[in-house]
Order: C-alpha cells, then structure tokens, then sequence
C-alpha cells in the first residue's frame, strides 16, 4: 500500500464514511440545537446582567462582577464536569445536555456581560447629559440613547466570543451529549479508525465556517460608523 | 422686559467637589425674555452654574425656583424642569445613531408622548426654525460642526421649553462656522426667548445680550447691560478678565 492509499484508509475511508454518517449528522443537530439555545440564553442573560449593572446598586455590582471574573477565568470543562458529577450529590439531576447548556450559557453570560458594560460605559457622558436635559427618564435613556450605541461597539467582541463559547460544545463529549465530536470519538473507538473523526472535523467546519464568515461581516458592517 | 416675577431664580446656591468651591453661593434672577450672558475665567463656575439650573448637577445647598416654584427638592418631578429648561452643549453630545430629525424627535415622543406623525411634525419645525429642515434625514457625522450645533438647538427647541441654556455653543466650532449658530440665536432671542448664555464670544454678547455676569471663584462678582460690564466695569477683575480676552 502506498502512502496515499494508506492515508485515505486512515482519515477518509468511504466504507467508515457511510457506515457512520448517520451519527456524525445527527451529532451536527444536537450541536446546532445546544449551541443556539446557548447563544440565545448567553446573550440575554449577559445583556440583562449589564443592565442591571448600570444601575450602579453596589451589592448587585460586587455579585455580577464576581459572577463575570470566576466564570471567565475556571476552563469551562472545570464547571461541566463539577456540575454533572457534583450536583447530583446534593440530590439534582441534570440531563447531560442540561448541563453543558446550563455551564456554556453561564459563561457566554459572563463575558457578554463584560463586553456590553465596557460598551455602556464608553459611551460618551455627554450623551447621558443630553438625554437628561430633555427630560428623558433613565430608562429610556439607557435603552434609546445609550445601549444602541454599547450593543455597537460590542459587536465585533460579541461575535468573537460567541463563536468561540459556541465551540465549546464539543466539551458534551465528556458527559455523553450526543454532539459531533461525543458521536465521532464513539465512532472512533467501534472502528479503531480516525475516519469518523475527520468528519466530524469537517462538519464543524461546515457549520462554524458560515457563521465566522458571517462574524467578519458583521464587523465590517457596524465598524463604520461611529460620529 | 422684565415683569413681577423671574421665569427662574436661583438662591444660595452652593456646590463643592471635595475641597473645590465650585459655586459660593450664587443668587440670581432671571426674567422672562432676558438674553443672561455669563462670562469669567475657566473654573469660575460658570458652567456648574448652568448645569445646576437644570439640575444636570445637584447643589450641596440653595433653592432652584421655576416660575416661582421651587425645584430644588429631591421629591421634586426632575423631568417637568428639564422640558420647561432646555440645554445646548459645547461639544452638541447628539445620539450619532439617530438621524437629525430622530435627535431632536427622541423627547418629544418619549416624554411629551406625542405619536411618531405629531412628533416629526414637531421636529421638522423645530429643524426648519434652525435652517436645516432639508437635513433632517442626515446623521451627526454627515453633518457640519456648525449644521450639528444648530441641530442640537432644534432638539432642545422641540420640547418647546420656556428658558434654553447654551454652554458654551460656539467654543468646538471652526470660526466660519461660529456665525450660523449665532444667527439662529439672534433669532430665539428676536422671538422671546429667555436665554442663560455661557461663552466667550464677547461680541456678541455686546450686541445681544440684555445683562452679562461676570463670575469668578464660583461668584458673581459683577453685573450689568453689556456697555456697563464691556467700557465701564468697575471691579479690577473684570476689567483684567475683559482686556485678557480683547474685549
């Protein structure tokens, strides 16, 4: 066997290609329904956090910003596996993609929240003045005046962490979701091919390519302008 | 053009940053359709001053009195001033992501409640009464310094309050542009309007103003008609002040 032909049987051999496609889509389905519920949950709960944040209530502040820097700096995987293996000894049981939802949505929670205060507060005060001095109350101000122009300048960090929190649904691996990765690694060790692996690698790039694609344009669209 | 009662009156008024007297305790009376120019040297408290009759700043102590009723007390409906007291600010401070007429909109839906139809009515008058009704669909940074200003007074015009209060209108303009807005100024005051002016642009002050201030270490230290303050001030500060700046 030649070095091509024993390259196509180790990464691409078509009877492992058609015996594990099956699996390896539906791994791409529950990746794409955990990550979109993740992303959804993130977003409003992290937006939601920097709301509350604004109001600059010192207790609320001290609890969202240890929330924000434990969940930011501890691997994600940490928080999976104590989670799944932990909670059950206090007598909660979560599903597995419970879990993984609950953790990944926690942390992109925690770095949106960041992101958008970081926005709100680089909003020039100016604008807080003259939204004030015609009588606009604080809440209307912060959501006509003030987030349009944080959730702006948050889109580029927004989309970055994004994608990346999103990726960490391989991590389900770990605890038996039946992601892409958990569905080609049991591929794997049935095979004792890396075949079903390199599709696996594929469909991520299938399903992530598009959406950085669609990150970079996001950026480029609301870099502009800024007055 | 003075009658019985001042459309606003300030008392006592006080305001300190740490061990920094920003305002010593000012008393001041404002009539209806008076054009107050307020002038002094930088950190003379001019602008805290402004900033407190509309309470964009809260005074340590004093009384803000809005047509005789006092505003001053926290209970006090905060909102109701700023309708009735319009502010202009030296760098404008529009949403840059609002168009022209959606600047000078926003209020006047929000809190003036109007429908989206009354309030761009009301916002194409208010831009027409500035010259630029045919900017109304134009962003901030579309526009000129001078054009953004003028839209800046348009938004505060809008709410159709009873005092406007210009800080420092002109100061981030280029020269060529500083005569629009002083035009459109001319033109409030033509038509009535009580103005409380902090700038530097002493002509104009000379020509249009009914009374100027001239404050130092957060006191009124002198004031009178512009010919009094500008030919014949009597207090040594002010004549330094005024020769410092040329006027």
């Amino acid at each position: 066997m030649d070095g091509g032909a024993a390259f196509v049987d180790a990464f691409f051999k078509p009877a492992l290609i058609a015996r594990y496609a099956p699996e390896i889509v539906s791994g791409v389905g529950q990746t794409i329904l955990i990550a979109s519920t993740i992303v959804l949950t993130g977003l409003v709960l992290g937006v939601t956090l920097a709301l509350i944040r604004s109001l600059r209530l010192p207790i609320a502040t001290v609890m969202i910003v240890i929330f924000a820097d434990v969940l930011r700096a501890v691997p994600p995987l940490v928080f999976v596996l104590l989670v799944y293996f932990g909670l059950p000894n206090v007598g909660v049981t979560l599903s597995a993609f419970a879990v993984l939802w609950l953790v990944l949505s926690l942390v992109l929670a925690a770095f949106v929240e960041e992101i958008v205060w970081a926005g709100i507060t680089s909003v020039a005060k100016g604008q807080w003045d003259a939204a004030r001095s015609t009588g606009l109350n604080f809440a209307t101000t912060l959501r006509d005046v003030i987030l349009p122009q944080a959730l702006r300048l948050s889109i580029p960090p927004l989309t970055s962490r994004t994608i990346a929190i999103t990726k960490n649904t391989a991590l389900g691996s770990v605890i038996g979701v039946p992601e892409i990765l958990n569905q080609a690694t049991s591929a794997v060790s049935f095979s004792g091919n890396a075949t079903p692996l390199m599709m696996g690698a594929i469909a991520y790039v299938v399903l992530f390519l598009p959406v950085v694609i669609f990150g970079r344009w996001v950026e480029t669209r609301f870099a502009w302008r800024r007055a | 053009m003075t009658t019985d009662q001042p459309i606003l009156e300030v008392r006592g008024l006080q305001k300190q940053y740490g061990r920094h007297v920003a305002l010593a305790g000012i008393d001041l009376k404002i009539a209806a359709g008076e054009l107050v120019f307020v002038i002094g040297p930088s950190g003379s408290g001019k602008s805290t001053l402004l900033r407190c009759l509309n309470r964009l700043e809260e005074p340590d102590h004093g009384q803000i009195l809005f047509e005789g009723q006092d505003m001053s007390g926290k209970k006090n409906d905060l909102n109701l001033l700023r309708q009735r007291v319009g502010m202009v600010f030296q760098a404008f401070n529009l949403y840059p992501h609002l168009t022209a007429l959606g600047n000078v909109t926003l209020a006047v839906r929000k809190v003036l409640r109007k429908s989206r139809e009354a309030a761009d009515a009301i916002g194409l008058a208010a831009l027409r009464q500035v010259g630029l009704v045919e900017k109304a669909g134009s962003y901030p940074n579309e526009l000129s310094g001078g054009q953004q200003q003028r839209v800046g007074i348009a938004r505060a015009l809008a709410l159709e309050p009873k005092v406007v209060l210009f800080d420092e209108p002109t100061s981030a303009l280029d020269p060529e542009l500083v005569r629009s807005v002083l035009e459109v100024m001319r033109d409030l005051k033509r038509a009535g309007m009580t103005m409380v002016v902090v700038s530097h642009e002493m002509k104009f002050a000379r020509e249009a103003a009914d009374r100027v201030i001239f404050m130092a270490e957060g006191a009124i230290v002198e004031q009178g008609p512009p010919e009094e303050i500008f030919s014949h001030a009597r207090e040594p500060r002010t004549r330094a002040f005024l020769s410092q700046v040329g006027a």
